[in-house]
């Protein structure tokens, strides 16, 4: 049993705590999910722009449906899918607060295709976190529309097959061709190395909202321990192994560092 | 100074709400509304607003969430069709206490339908707003400086009771030209509340937008605050307005276009000295139940015209409770019922005289 | 030397900053939490860098960093 240490930490330096930009909620996700860890990173950044105050948090509905219990900020829940659109009604009657959605692939890939593409094609200045974790999570784990192909999930049992499931769907090479998008960047966190490029994109997408660039998304490859079926070391591994070669890591568009097409840190 | 104009109803109702200090509007072309997003297109601009055309129905009611919830007075418009696809978006409105205006300038349906008038949207209007125990209230102009008024004045009421407000006319009304009488364009209201999200949050609680609720009790606690408000709406902003004889055998009950077309009709059949009268709710939600009890126990029959297999006929059976025969006169489907329709079913159902002790 | 705290009961024991700290200086404790979980503890503060991989790691959030002069009061 290790012994029990009593620290005096008032003169102490602080290398690290939970951004101030986290509520004190603690978060309902799986042990081991990288929601976490997205939203941990989010929640840097906003206190590194200093945005906390004016920033609107847009919830969507999967796991992160608790998002607004979670970012200390404004915040309001969109339906399935709808989040973009919630945010373009909202950042044209607030172009100075910072607005940004956090959804998944079943949300935005799925039922929200839509609104996300035609939020980017409106050049809209918002900001989208999207969590590509191939599966429905909270609604117990069918497939999504980034699901792999023979990927088990609860509606793919013996799985997913292009005749019944169709294809993967990469966002991010797809908007990639829409003139109004400024930052564009696939990260993941399934290592540290990558956990501090992830943070970098999330960065600079902010920073394209704020200096009203257009329109800003960073697709996260994430784990699902549970519905992959996985310890979450090995949910990492999987996502290195599996995920990323179907999910490329690379800065699509990047208008914010004016180094356009492909930016620099590519995988 | 006020001018005085002949303008369609669609552009009146836009102008109205202009007037009324509204600055946002997110709409998608559809027949017969779309001289609405277009006029709001060229004007808002002038006035420092926002028109925006949305992929669809349903990104538009979302955005007018999205407007709401940062504290504009913020529109849309649609057709019966696109009124369908924004119901889970009013559902959200509702369950997260938002208040915003709709207008529905109905058309034929089911299905396509076509774009000639109806009234068959009156269950979706006044019973709408997508799943849940929430409703729009629900008000019906029936003249072109009605549309003009009445889509201010949803404004305010939308924002007396924090819910979405639906203005209910149709293609006749939406197209058709009167002369209209115009007030200045106000100033909009300021975009902060205590509840809105937006602006600088590091002076106060941040605020939370939502209708996520899931302890049930509170939840149903939400929903007894909402139906609150429509007990209140019933007290505070029920509107009718009744016309023609005072000791009427025979109350005629209609709204919108119907009344217009009733108006005549009961001209007609007083004149011809069958004792009628007409009663024509604005408001269909809250609707005029008490009102229409006390006539039902004084009157012999009652005449329903509506342009729609029979909604509103409904709940004017259930205000009359059996007290005396409530009879529909209808058409649908883009049809119109004619004055001389409904003037020879008055003249028939005054010689059939028994009515109340049938 | 840095001081590593991982708040016990925000902890879910998922083993992430177990399995990345380079200096393999934390483990699963077999003390249960509030919620019935087995959290990461240190194993002694003395090895920590404080490098933080352990806190990018966190999907919780729950590790707090400290370094330079530490009044360390041995507790029971």
């Amino acid at each position: 049993m290790s012994e029990t240490t009593h620290i005096q930490l008032d003169n102490l330096q602080v290398i690290y705590k939970k951004p101030d930009a986290l509520t004190d909620t603690p978060m309902r996700y799986c042990p081991g999910c990288t929601h976490g860890i997205a939203h941990r990173l989010v929640a840097e950044v906003i206190d590194e722009l200093g945005i906390k105050h004016r920033t609107i948090t847009i919830a969507s509905v999967g796991c992160s449906v608790y998002a607004y219990e979670y970012f200390d900020t404004d915040a309001i829940q969109a339906a399935h899918g709808r989040a973009p659109a919630v945010a373009t009604g909202i950042k044209r009657v607030r172009p100075d607060n910072i607005v940004f959605t956090y959804q998944g692939d079943g949300d935005l890939a799925a039922i929200g295709l839509a609104e996300v593409l035609h939020a980017a094609s409106r050049a809209e200045n918002i900001t989208v976190i999207f969590i590509n974790n191939a599966v429905f999570g909270m609604t117990q784990g069918q497939m999504a529309p980034t699901t792999l192909l023979g990927q088990k999930t609860t509606t793919t049992p013996t799985g997913r097959s292009v005749e019944r499931g169709g294809h993967p769907i990469n966002i991010c090479e797809m908007m990639t061709c829409i003139p109004g998008v400024a930052y564009l960047a696939r990260e993941t966190m399934a290592a540290p190395k990558y956990v501090n490029r992830a943070k970098r994109s999330i960065k600079r997408a902010f920073e394209a909202q704020i200096r009203g660039l257009g329109f800003s998304l960073v697709e996260l490859v994430s784990s699902c321990p549970t519905w992959w079926g996985l310890r979450p070391l090995e949910a990492l591994k999987h996502i290195e192994e599996k995920m990323l070669p179907q999910y490329p890591l690379k800065v699509f568009v990047d208008k914010v560092s004016g180094a356009g097409e492909g930016g620099e840190g590519n995988a | 100074m006020s001018k005085r104009v002949l303008l369609r109803g669609n552009e009146a109702t836009a102008e109205g709400a202009i007037a009324a200090g509204c600055r946002f509007f997110f709409g998608y072309p559809i027949t017969p509304q779309n001289k609405i997003p277009e006029y709001m297109a060229q004007h808002l601009p002038e006035v420092g607003g926002v028109y925006l055309q949305a992929e669809s129905e349903l990104a538009a009611i979302n955005m007018v969430y999205g407007a709401a919830a940062a504290g504009a007075r913020v529109m849309t418009s649609s057709s019966s069709p696109g009124i369908s696809l924004m119901q889970e978006g009013l559902s959200y409105i509702v369950g997260a206490e938002v208040p915003c205006v709709v207008v529905n300038m109905v058309r034929g349906g089911p299905g396509l339908g076509n774009i000639g008038p109806a009234q068959s949207d009156y269950w979706l209007a006044t019973r709408g707003a997508g799943h849940g125990d929430g409703r729009c209230l629900t008000y019906a102009p029936y003249s072109v400086q009605e549309l003009y008024d009445w889509v201010g004045k949803a404004f305010e009421i939308a924002e007396r009771y924090r819910a979405p407000v639906m203005i209910l006319a149709d293609a006749i009304l939406a197209q058709m030209m009167e002369p209209c009488r115009l007030r200045p364009r106000a100033e909009p209201p300021p975009l902060d509340k205590p509840w809105t999200i937006g602006g600088d949050s590091s002076t106060r609680h941040r605020n939370i937008i939502n209708s996520l609720y899931v302890d049930h009790d509170e939840m149903e606690e939400v929903n007894r605050r909402i139906q609150a408000r429509y007990q209140q709406a019933m007290r505070d902003d029920l509107y009718y307005v009744e016309s023609g004889a005072d000791d009427p055998e025979i109350l005629v009950v209609a709204y919108g276009i119907s009344a217009r077309v009733c108006e005549t009709a009961v001209e007609r059949a007083n004149q011809a000295g069958v004792r009628c009268r007409l009663l024509r709710p604005i408001s269909l939600f809250p609707f005029p139940s008490a009102r229409l009890a006390e006539w039902a126990a004084q009157v012999r029959r009652i005449l329903v015209v509506e342009l729609s297999m029979g909604q509103f006929v409904e709940d004017v059976r259930l205000a009359v409770e059996g007290r005396c025969p409530v009879e529909l006169l209808n058409r649908t489907g883009g049809n119109v019922v004619t004055p001389e329709d409904v003037t020879t079913k008055l003249l028939d159902m005054a010689a059939e005289r028994p009515g109340r002790n049938e | 030397m840095a001081i590593v705290i991982i708040d016990q009961d925000r902890c879910k024991g998922c083993g992430l900053c177990v399995a990345f700290c380079p200096k393999d200086n934390l483990q699963i404790g077999d003390q249960l939490n509030t919620a019935g979980l087995k959290p990461a503890v240190v194993k002694s503060q003395e090895n920590c860098t404080g490098c933080k991989i352990c806190a990018l790691m966190c999907p919780e959030a729950c590790i707090e960093i400290y370094r330079e002069t530490a009044e360390v009061v041995a507790g029971e």
